[in-house]
């Protein structure tokens, strides 16, 4: 059986694993590394739900192979923040009820952070245009977008505060 | 695991490339963003016995515009790069259009112009695009360089030119005879999807005068077509609703629609006539 040796950096993390190179980055970050927050929701490259910042970058990580990512940064929902200490995105998600069943949440999240990464003053407009290729069947996509909202707002008030 | 087993290279240069697609031959397949071959692979519908990643070889992800006015968009340039390009948005309309309309944010982050016209997916946006532009790809091998136009590089469904041993380097798109204007509509049922008919109609004109006229359609047929009777009926006119009724009236009539889940027929056809006149008619939508 044919494995590489890929070394990514995952949530901050340097990891070094050997892999086949049909597994996808979707399988390695949840299977072998155990960060189960990526989900996968459909066999298509449709729904978004695995999507996975790459050198701050959104990407579908069940449409790459790990070994594509041999060299880079990845960022999953874990690494956004932790139950103590959560990112503003995580917080607008709780203060706008920005999810029911959460399974397209870490994708909408992600997908979110890239946005707000280039973009600190989105419209309204501008956020549905980030999220268009992350898919929920539950929200109806309203709160999940007045959470991004919450969201920008807060990392700019955020930035504010640290300006002065 | 999804894919099947594949013997999986990661060249770091041009000629390391040459050197493993000449071995391999055509068990080979190169992969870029893999925004199309993966799915594919997933679902087993492609299953190469070795993969080239190309990812990694540097000095393919530029796109810029020569001294002469020609445009070149290397083989690893993202449509993500494209979308957000200041030179596409000021001077060339028909691509700034198009780009944001592929796929999704996420799609556009890895995949690339020059691997979408190496697939040539019938529903392939970009194709229209550079037909419409008179666009061509250029292919290296270790023998050396040579330039397709985009008509005879894509041959069928899912089947381009190139030859065992070489890469698509690059696409280029001739200076322009005049001042560019364009636009390219997609009717899609929902983002992402692929075009249930997609336009591409791109102008070079001096003053109000057409040097040259590009339309080419996505969705409509076994590949894109590109409206050949329609650029001819505009080549040398001025833009009126005579000759703008005429256009879009030969474009429909090129137009090999198939009914399907995205609509009829006729249906297509309809939208083809009406998206010609709608571009045609909009001067300002289609000025860079």
């Amino acid at each position: 059986m044919e494995e590489r040796r890929i070394n990514v950096v995952v949530n901050g993390q340097p990891r070094s694993v050997d892999v086949e190179p049909r597994l996808l980055l979707a399988h390695f970050l949840r299977e072998v590394l155990g960060l189960t927050g990526t989900h996968i929701g459909c066999d298509t490259t449709n729904c978004g739900a695995c999507t996975v910042l790459v050198d701050g970058l959104p990407m579908k990580s069940c449409t790459m192979f790990a070994v594509m990512a041999d060299g880079h940064e990845v960022m999953t929902v874990e690494g956004l923040g932790i139950p103590s200490e959560l990112h503003p995105i995580q917080e607008g998600f709780r203060e706008e009820h920005g999810l029911q069943c959460g399974f397209c949440t870490p994708g909408m999240m992600l997908a979110s952070k890239a946005l707000l990464d280039e973009n600190p003053d989105p419209t309204e407009e501008d956020v549905r245009w980030a999220l268009s290729g992350n898919l929920c069947r539950c929200t109806g996509y309203q709160n999940i977008v007045k959470s991004v909202l919450w969201a920008a707002e807060k990392l700019r008030s955020e930035a504010r505060a640290v300006s002065r | 695991m999804y894919p099947s087993r594949f013997h999986y290279e990661a060249p770091r240069s041009l000629d390391e490339a040459f050197g493993v697609l000449q071995a391999y031959g055509d068990e080979a397949k190169v992969l870029a963003g893999g925004q199309s071959l993966i799915p594919l692979i997933k679902l087993r519908f492609s299953a190469p016995a070795v993969i080239v990643d190309i990812n990694n070889i540097p000095g393919l992800d530029y796109h810029d515009e020569d001294t002469d006015g020609s445009l070149d968009i290397g083989a690893l340039c993202r449509h993500r790069t494209l979308e957000r390009s200041p030179l596409l948005r000021s001077r060339h309309p028909t691509m700034s259009r198009c780009a944001p309309l592929i796929a999704d944010p996420m799609v556009r982050s890895r995949g690339t112009l020059v691997g979408s016209l190496c697939h040539a997916d019938p529903q392939g946006d970009w194709a229209s695009v550079m037909l419409a532009l008179g666009g061509e790809i250029i292919a290296r091998s270790a023998r050396g360089e040579r330039a397709i136009p985009v008509s005879q590089f894509v041959i069928g469904p899912f089947q381009n030119s190139l030859q065992v041993g070489e890469i698509a380097v690059r696409a280029r798109v001739p200076a322009p005879r005049g001042t560019r204007s364009g636009t390219y509509l997609k009717l899609e049922r929902r983002v992402g999807d692929f075009a249930t008919v997609g336009v591409a109609v791109a102008l070079e004109t001096s003053g109000a005068t057409i040097n040259r006229a590009g339309i080419a359609l996505t969705g409509v047929g076994s590949n894109n077509i590109q409206c050949t009777a329609a650029e001819q009926a505009l080549a040398g006119k001025t833009l009126n609703p005579s000759t703008i009724e005429q256009a879009a009236a030969l474009a429909a009539e090129a137009a090999q629609p198939k009914s399907d889940v995205r609509g009829s027929a006729e249906y297509k056809r309809h939208i083809v006539y009406t998206f010609v006149a709608r571009a045609l008619g909009n001067r300002q939508a289609m000025a860079a």
